[in-house]
């Protein structure tokens, strides 16, 4: 029986389009590409302005005092990842244990009202977690520091002498986790949301617990949501301003110890606290840090993308 | 559905066009004011720098604008170094300052809004004291002294019950408590009035000079007043210096002056400017203040920040000339100096620096 092959078929007819088709393809192309735009007519501001700054001398700028600016940049940029770092770390499993909890334990009402709760604190100003951080923070933890410095002391992060008021870069991480904790809650709860019923209900078939069945059907499927929700809390924590800028002592340099006050400051509650009283080549330098900044977080995403998308064929979605 | 339509675009219009018509500028025209008897002075005055000042400068604007209502201040609290620099180039008619003029600078720099050749006129107008704040349990004011100030915040001295501290105040009791130093994490008037005073008093312990920038790493840095009165206040045995008009009931030192021991107020920081002679090699109207820290006269508080303000002995253009006179007037008047002290906790000055300042601003003409 021969199979009969169709000749290649034509290109498919046009199919027709209403005003209403082309008005929206419109206005999506318009919105990408404004984002696309804002982004580049933000990193040209970032360029052209940075570049006095990054050649400037100490003379030239008085902000950059002996060194040059890369010395001016380099605890700086250290202080952003590794507060920001500090925060995931803790927000990160706790986001994913809420949303876990939210999307797969808890009863239903339950998890509306904690859903609702979770979103609200993402509705706190930066300012007023700065106030709680200093405020109530700091000297509740003081205490704690002091305790783990004198009897700890021997670990590389917990090294003295502690600080007398709390307000170190490891305060500042924790709240900056729960600063991120609400973005990233939401996003990773929707995710989990939207597993596959089937794949949940052939695990659960199998013989699998509930922990077991998260682990087979939900979590692989949810990785790339995961990491886009940890991007968008990392991208959160690398500029958050205010909040540092009220918690953080920062009069030191590259050091990993959590609990002194002499922590490197972070670039964007640097800018916030040394731009009022900035003159000529130092905006340039100030403009400069930012753009460190900029780059900073773009490595990072990249990275990050590149991670999810080498285990893309293997991620459930599939 | 065609006429539901319609009517969603039209509400969406009629939305629009109602929050635009918000947007439009105020056209209403300022209610004219019935100008008091002897105003005759009109027009803007412009002018900028210390940040220490914004308070007082707000206090004496209101005085100066209700006398004369047609009269416009603005003052840009830039910072000292932006507004000395403004003057000179000519943005600013007059400057407010945490520092006079270097002679350096005054024979290098071009002043853009004088006349020609013309000298400047600097006036000290807003005294401030700085008091040395700590948190103690139990303890409401403690007798230091320069030395001991400057081995503390030089980290020589770590505990509180150090018997440098202990000499000094008998009969109180010093916890055996480490010693948390508070200090400010940006360029400031009062670090460098701060440091003046202990590399001028106690020069072999504190060995960084006179900075507007805290040079040494530890201790706990914060941002500003407000930030060092709220660390010292969160904290346990913290010690800091901040305007004294911000340390609430906080503890604070008494300095040794001469043989007493003496608390910051008002008449105090005004008494040692006028203890302290005028600096030489200046113009006549230049009334830059050489502070004398070491000073030992009875009853003066020598942690002070004196800042100034500054303008033209002649300016090209009337007007001006005549403002900027009315203004300093304001400023230096008791009023004035009343208004700032409540406002913004300063010490207002004595009548000694008045009739000097007075003398001064009476300098100031056009060509």
């Amino acid at each position: 029986m021969t199979t009969t092959v169709s000749a290649p078929a034509s290109a498919p007819a046009k199919v027709a389009q209403r005003p209403g088709d082309r008005w929206f393809s419109g206005s999506a192309l318009f919105a990408g590409s404004m984002i696309l735009v804002t982004l580049a007519a933000v990193a040209v501001f970032l360029f052209v302005q940075s570049i006095p700054g990054i050649t400037a001398t100490g003379e030239e700028a008085s902000i950059l005092k002996d060194g040059d600016f890369w010395d001016y940049v380099a605890p700086l940029a250290f202080g952003t990842v590794w507060a920001a770092a500090l925060a995931l770390v803790m927000a990160v499993p706790l986001s994913i244990a809420v949303a876990l909890f939210i999307s797969h334990y808890a009863p239903r009402k339950l998890s509306q009202s904690l859903g609702y709760v979770v979103d609200l604190l993402a509705a706190v100003p930066s300012v007023v977690f700065g106030l709680w951080g200093i405020g109530v923070l700091a000297p509740a933890v003081q205490p704690a520091y002091s305790w783990l410095v004198d009897n700890a002391g021997w670990f590389p992060l917990f090294a003295g002498p502690a600080s007398g008021t709390g307000r170190t870069i490891f305060t500042a991480a924790v709240v900056l986790a729960v600063m991120v904790l609400p973005i990233m809650t939401a996003i990773c709860r929707e995710i989990f949301l939207q597993t596959p019923s089937l794949h949940e209900e052939a695990a659960l078939a199998l013989g699998a617990t509930r922990w077991e069945m998260i682990r087979m059907a939900v979590l692989p499927f949810a990785r790339g949501g995961i990491v886009s929700a940890a991007m968008l809390g990392l991208g959160r924590a690398l500029g958050e301003t205010m909040a540092v800028a009220m918690v953080l002592s920062a009069s030191g340099g590259i050091n990993f110890r959590l609990f002194t006050a002499e922590n490197p400051n972070t670039i964007p509650a640097n800018i916030a606290q040394t731009f009022p009283e900035a003159y000529g080549l130092n905006v340039n330098v100030l403009i400069a840090t930012g753009l460190i900044l900029f780059i900073v977080t773009f490595l990072v995403n990249a990275i990050a993308r590149v991670i999810v998308n080498r285990r893309k064929d293997f991620s459930g979605a599939n | 559905m065609n006429f539901s339509r319609i009517a969603r675009i039209t509400a969406i219009g009629a939305v629009a066009a109602l929050a635009v018509t918000g947007c439009a500028a105020n056209e209403a025209a300022p209610e004219a004011s019935t100008a008091p008897e002897g105003a005759t002075l009109s027009g803007t005055l412009v002018g900028g720098g210390a940040s220490s000042q914004e308070v007082a400068v707000a206090a004496w604007t209101k005085d100066f604008q209700t006398a004369n209502p047609d009269v416009t201040v603005d003052y840009d609290p830039a910072g000292s170094g932006t507004g000395r620099e403004s003057f000179a180039a000519g943005a600013f008619a007059f400057a407010g300052s945490d520092r006079a003029f270097k002679t350096s600078e005054l024979s290098e720099m071009s002043f853009e809004t004088c006349a020609a050749d013309a000298g400047i006129v600097e006036i000290p107008a807003y005294i401030s004291p700085i008091a040395i704040i700590f948190n103690l349990d139990g303890v409401d004011s403690l007798n230091l002294d320069a030395a001991t100030v400057a081995a503390i915040f030089m980290g020589d001295i770590t505990k509180w019950n150090d018997p440098k501290i202990a000499a000094m105040n008998a009969g109180v009791e010093l916890p055996d408590l480490a010693i948390n130093t508070v200090h400010r994490s940006d360029k400031s008037g009062t670090t460098g009035n701060f440091t003046d005073y202990l590399s001028a008093t106690a020069g072999d312990v504190w060995t960084h000079g006179s900075v507007e920038e805290w040079p040494i790493a530890a201790g706990e840095s914060a941002q500003g007043t407000s930030g060092v009165v709220q660390a010292v206040e969160g904290g346990t045995g913290t010690i800091g210096y901040a305007d004294a008009s911000r340390a609430g009931d906080l503890g604070t030192v008494s300095i040794k002056v001469g043989e007493d021991f003496v608390a910051y107020s008002p008449e105090a920081a005004a008494a040692i400017v006028d203890a302290s002679p005028l600096e030489d090699g200046r113009g006549e109207g230049d009334l830059a203040v050489k502070l004398d820290r070491t000073s030992a006269e009875a009853g003066v508080y020598p942690i002070v920040l004196v800042s100034y303000l500054i303008a033209c002995e002649t300016y090209a253009d009337a007007a001006q000339a005549e403002l900027v006179k009315g203004f300093f007037t304001t400023a230096i008047s008791a009023a004035g100096q009343d208004a700032a002290a409540a406002a913004a906790g300063s010490a207002p000055i004595s009548d000694t620096i008045r009739t000097k300042a007075q003398a001064a601003i009476d300098l100031i003409s056009t060509k």
